[in-house]
């Protein structure tokens, strides 16, 4: 389902974010991507919504070599992703409710059916009546967990996720994280980056660990 | 189709909001657009009120033929049959060396001609031309002026050509200033709607990791331009409403004074909407140049 091969990722001034990645993540796994900060995390996870390119290699997601997938097609290889970064990234002149029903405009859903959809995302994630609010009265796990709302409301088969814990205190870090849990038991495949090695390990993931922009572990070999 | 149309309506609807956020800076930049686009449109109905003035005064133009003194009745009956054959002579009248002195006399210069002992005036013919094509008029006075007999040849129109030539002259103008007061709305577009851009930036980001296409982005904007420059256009006409409504009774009694009955006239519906259409599109334009300019880096 995901397929890294050699992926090799130079930035300008010959720095070396990943030297020669290689893994595949199959369908309905939950993949936990560990390691240091500077160790090439989100360089790895932003290629797959083709943020970057591979300088070297191939990536793919379902069979489709997105390394070199043309501009005009990665709108509609974005739409079937869940994307959720560090910072929960709303817009905070508009209400939970219009943030949630982004995906959905930008997909042109019918109105009444993204309303509809956008109310399930937000009760998914335990913010059930609360879409009138605006981001700035939410907490900061509140804000995550509106990202993760926006992330899901389009019924992505992928959720990527960044780091989303970072700036959480514990408890919210753990909610987040059994959210993450319950849409990989729903059969989603999810990819989440963390520097926390405990925070999932009660879900016995696949561990895959970079270290330096080389992949030094993977649970599953 | 459903779909395009609910787009376009969720972009127009977001650029009036984008509008309505800032009040202030709207009403400035549609006053700035509007006052701008005045300028040529009140230019555009002057000089059509003129126009309309010079075809009431002038009326249908004649051509004078006058005879020679001693051109005898052959060649004046000639030219008669030329005339009653010709396609171009809508209708003709021969005016006698008699008839002419009556008119003078009548007009009150009957003691200029008392000391003379001949009648000094020509046997003539008016000719009122077919058609209102000054070319066909250049035609049939060359024409006339080669025939037996005749002297002289007098196009009474030529004023009304000299008045069409400075109309013309003022409408090149007019163009010209709508040219660069267009360019000037364009230039006000591109920068409000490269502010536009500074501010959404993030939300142009979010939009596009969620999967948004450039089309989709760059909609409202579009929207947002054709919209300010539709305010400015509705601005304008307003300018050019009151202008004529503060101009028409002066004008009209300045009219009444030399005996004419004259109303300054409005711009129709027509006029009203290429001033409208117009400014729309002038809108557009600038927030599509500013859109390329400055949201392509981001879209990259």
């Amino acid at each position: 389902m995901i397929v890294f091969d050699e992926v090799v990722k130079r930035y300008p001034g010959d720095y070396v974010a990943l030297a020669g990645i290689s893994f595949e993540i199959r369908h309905g796994e939950l993949v936990v991507l560990s390691g240091h900060s500077g160790a090439g995390k989100s360089t790895l996870l932003k290629m797959i919504p083709v943020i970057e390119r591979p300088s070297e290699g191939v990536v793919r997601i379902n069979g489709q070599d997105v390394s070199r997938l043309r501009s005009g097609a990665i709108p509609y290889l974005r739409r079937n992703l869940g994307l959720v970064l560090q910072e929960s990234r709303l817009l905070f002149d508009r209400s939970v409710f219009e943030n949630v029903m982004l995906p959905l405009v930008i997909t042109g859903h019918p109105p009444r059916d993204a309303a509809r959809r956008a109310d399930a995302a937000l009760e998914r994630v335990g913010l059930e009546g609360r879409g009138g609010e605006m981001p700035a009265g939410l907490s900061g796990g509140e804000q995550q967990r509106v990202a993760i709302a926006r992330a899901i409301v389009n019924r992505p088969s992928i959720l990527i996720a960044d780091e989303p814990t970072a700036h959480l205190d514990a408890a919210y870090a753990g909610e987040i994280a059994s959210l993450f849990k319950s849409f990989n038991e729903a059969g989603v495949t999810v990819l989440v980056s963390t520097h926390d090695e405990i925070l999932f390990s009660r879900y016995q993931p696949r561990r895959l660990a970079l270290a330096k922009g080389i992949l030094v572990g993977d649970s599953a070999c | 189709m459903l779909n395009w149309m609910q787009l376009h309506a969720r972009a127009a609807f977001q650029a009036l909001r984008g509008l309505a956020r800032q009040p202030i800076g709207t009403v400035l930049s549609a006053l700035v657009v509007g006052i701008a686009l005045s300028l040529p449109a009140a230019g555009y109905l002057l000089l059509d009120n003129v126009a309309t003035l010079a075809r009431g005064v002038s009326g249908t133009p004649e051509i004078s033929i006058f005879m020679r003194q001693d051109a005898g009745e052959g060649q004046l009956r000639a030219v008669e049959r030329n005339l009653a054959a010709d396609a171009l002579v809508a209708s003709f009248r021969h005016v006698s060396r008699e008839e002419a002195l009556r008119h003078l006399e009548q007009s009150g210069l009957g003691d200029v001609l008392g000391g003379l002992t001949d009648n000094p005036l020509p046997d003539a013919f008016i000719v009122v031309p077919r058609g209102d094509d000054p070319e066909r008029y250049a035609q049939l006075h060359a024409r006339f002026g080669d025939w037996d007999g005749v002297d002289h040849v007098q196009l009474d129109s030529a004023w009304v050509d000299r008045l069409h030539a400075l109309l013309g002259l003022g409408k090149s103008a007019v163009i010209l200033l709508a040219g660069l007061l267009g360019f000037a709305l364009v230039v006000i577009t591109f920068n409000t709607i490269r502010l536009q851009i500074m501010t959404q930036r993030q939300e142009i980001d979010v939009s596009r990791l969620l999967g948004a296409t450039d089309r989709f982005i760059r909609r409202p904007f579009y929207w947002f331009g054709s919209l300010q420059g539709l305010l400015g256009g509705m601005v304008a006409l307003g300018t050019v409403w009151l202008s004529v409504r503060a101009l028409s009774g002066p004008v009209e009694g300045l009219a009444a004074a030399y005996g004419a009955v004259f109303q300054l006239a409005g711009p129709g519906v027509e006029e009203s909407l290429v001033i409208l259409g117009f400014a729309a599109f002038l809108g557009w334009f600038g927030s599509a140049i500013s859109v390329r300019r400055h949201l392509s880096e981001r879209l990259r």
